[in-house]
């Protein structure tokens, strides 16, 4: 369990200073790979694709 | 050169490609590397939960460090990371100089901003360790500042990979900067370790540190697995929006180029 | 060899043709050493003591400002073009150009450290020991300064990037250098600068030529 309590401020700031920039970084790089997606599929919707996916449609 | 127009020679056969390079090709790593992402982050979400409930819940009392023993379990993972992560990196950076591997430079590209902020994490944690530990937030100590120093190439590297339009052309000259950061993180140790006994002959706090026990140790390689486990997810994520990235710039150029010609 | 010694020429000629680089550096460092006791007071004895870290410090600041036209006007004028296919090796080039940029921009500033000396009280031995410390560190500093220089050549912003790469690689000539004039470190300091000085100057025209190499390919 939690121990004697002397340094909860310090632990408690760790942690959360951790989490918050962890978070941070996945959804950064979340909001990366979507906003790359979504400009793939504007060019999609624009029929530029690449010639290997050309000759399929 | 017996070649005539009409008796075109048939196409020969393309000699297969070894295993490893067809690994290596970015529309295979873009298929293969699918099937890692949901298990890493599977794996990575397990061992968080895990190694969270034992540094929580099930952590003794260190006889030294008392409770601030749980920062340690935040803290050492991300220094080691940032010590991998950059490993990582000079080893992409071998790979575009010397074998001009197409994912070689991705990697590099896609691991310094993940390095950067594991490495601002182990300065962080490791300043609210320091606080109630040796009293002082910072310490100009060898292990801090050279930390310090790791931080600032990582950013340089971030710095120099947005000031370049050409991609490819900027892998290889990251590569020599990284390479370069490379040999010189010893030397920086060393004269980092030089220059803190020369002003503090009596140091705050031993190096070696004390002896862990075993249960203090379960906890500590969990996590530190979880973040390995992390990194990696986020490291092939990563990789994956830089090949689409580089994919969606190249359509773009040829979109224009079209669009001016016609 | 001659090749090599007409590039050195080439190099000096063009400094000092071009006009007062060199002399606005030293005018530079020598102010840099005459704010700071703006920042932290005219007390003569404090000033001594940080007078060793003062003038390391202005020395950094005043090579990182020479250090942008390195390879910047020869990458504009196509001189590096040719270098590049030159019969003498991109490396033993690159190499000319460091030691004609150590000439045109260290050298002042240790003629220049005497001012520095004067106004922030330094003993005699604090200076000789700082000019043969900055004798034995700025050809690593121009080592250095010559990666981030060739490795920033083809950006409009480089400018601003080639510092902030260096610094931090650039931080064990810093320590040895300040260390080497102080009393408790003995040689050893100046023995490390010497050894780091020797690598860095063998090995940054290597890795500066790869570069130019490759922004030009």
């Amino acid at each position: 369990m939690i121990g004697d309590g002397a340094h909860v401020e310090f632990i408690a700031w760790a942690y959360a200073g951790v989490a918050v920039l962890t978070l941070g970084l996945i959804g950064y790089v979340v909001w990366d790979l979507s906003r790359v997606k979504a400009r793939l599929a504007a060019l999609d919707k624009a029929g530029i694709r690449r010639r290997s996916e050309r000759d399929a449609q | 050169m017996s070649v005539t127009p009409d008796t075109k020679p048939a196409l020969k056969p393309l000699k297969q490609p070894n295993w490893f390079s067809r690994l290596a090709h970015p529309g295979q790593f873009l298929v293969w590397s699918r099937y890692l992402i949901w298990p890493l982050a599977i794996i990575s979400a397990v061992l968080f939960a895990v190694g969270l409930w034992f540094s929580f819940f099930n952590s003794p009392d260190d006889y030294q460090m008392g409770d601030m023993v749980r920062v340690m379990y935040v803290h050492v993972p991300n220094a080691w990371l940032s010590q991998f992560v950059y490993a990582l990196m000079a080893a992409s950076a071998l790979g575009t100089l010397v074998w001009r591997h197409p994912l070689a430079d991705v990697a590099n590209k896609a691991a310094a901003p993940l390095g950067a902020v594991f490495t601002a994490l182990a300065l962080y944690t490791g300043a609210l360790w320091g606080r109630p530990t040796w009293g002082t937030f910072w310490e100009w100590d060898g292990r801090m500042t050279s930390t310090l120093v790791l931080l600032l190439i990582y950013l340089g590297i971030i710095a120099l990979w947005r000031a370049f339009d050409d991609q490819l052309k900027a892998g290889r000259i990251i590569a020599i900067v990284t390479l370069v950061g490379a040999l010189n993180i010893p030397v920086i140790k060393f004269s980092v370790d030089w220059w803190n006994t020369l002003h503090q002959p009596a140091s705050v706090f031993t190096a070696s540190g004390p002896r862990m026990p075993m249960s203090l140790l379960t906890p500590l390689l969990i996590m530190t697995l979880a973040f390995t486990a992390l990194f990696g997810l986020l490291q092939v994520v990563r990789m994956r929006t830089e090949i689409l990235r580089r994919r969606a710039d190249s359509l773009s150029r040829q979109a224009a180029l079209q669009g001016g010609g016609a | 060899m001659s090749a090599f010694l007409a590039v050195i020429g080439r190099e000096l000629r063009l400094a000092v043709r071009a006009g007062g680089e060199a002399l606005t550096l030293v005018l530079f460092f020598v102010m840099v050493g005459v704010i700071v006791p703006f920042a932290i007071g005219p007390d003569r004895p404090q000033l001594m003591r940080l007078s060793t870290g003062i003038v390391w410090i202005a020395a950094f600041l005043s090579m990182l400002l020479g250090l942008d036209r390195l390879f910047r006007a020869d990458d504009e004028d196509g001189s590096l073009l040719l270098f590049t296919t030159s019969a003498l090796p991109l490396e033993a080039i690159v190499a000319a150009k460091l030691i004609a940029h150590w000439l045109v921009t260290a050298l002042p500033l240790l003629l220049a450290t005497p001012i520095l000396a004067l106004l922030l009280s330094m003993t005699m031995e604090q200076w000789t020991k700082t000019l043969l410390a900055l004798l034995c560190g700025t050809p690593a500093l121009t080592g250095f300064g010559a990666i981030g220089a060739a490795v920033t050549v083809g950006l409009r912003r480089g400018g601003l990037i080639a510092p902030v790469l260096i610094l931090p690689l650039a931080i064990p000539v810093m320590i040895f250098g300040v260390g080497s004039a102080d009393p408790l470190a003995g040689n050893g300091a100046t023995l490390f600068l010497i050894a780091l000085s020797l690598v860095v100057a063998v090995f940054a025209p290597f890795a500066a030529a790869l570069a130019l190499r490759s922004a030009s390919e």
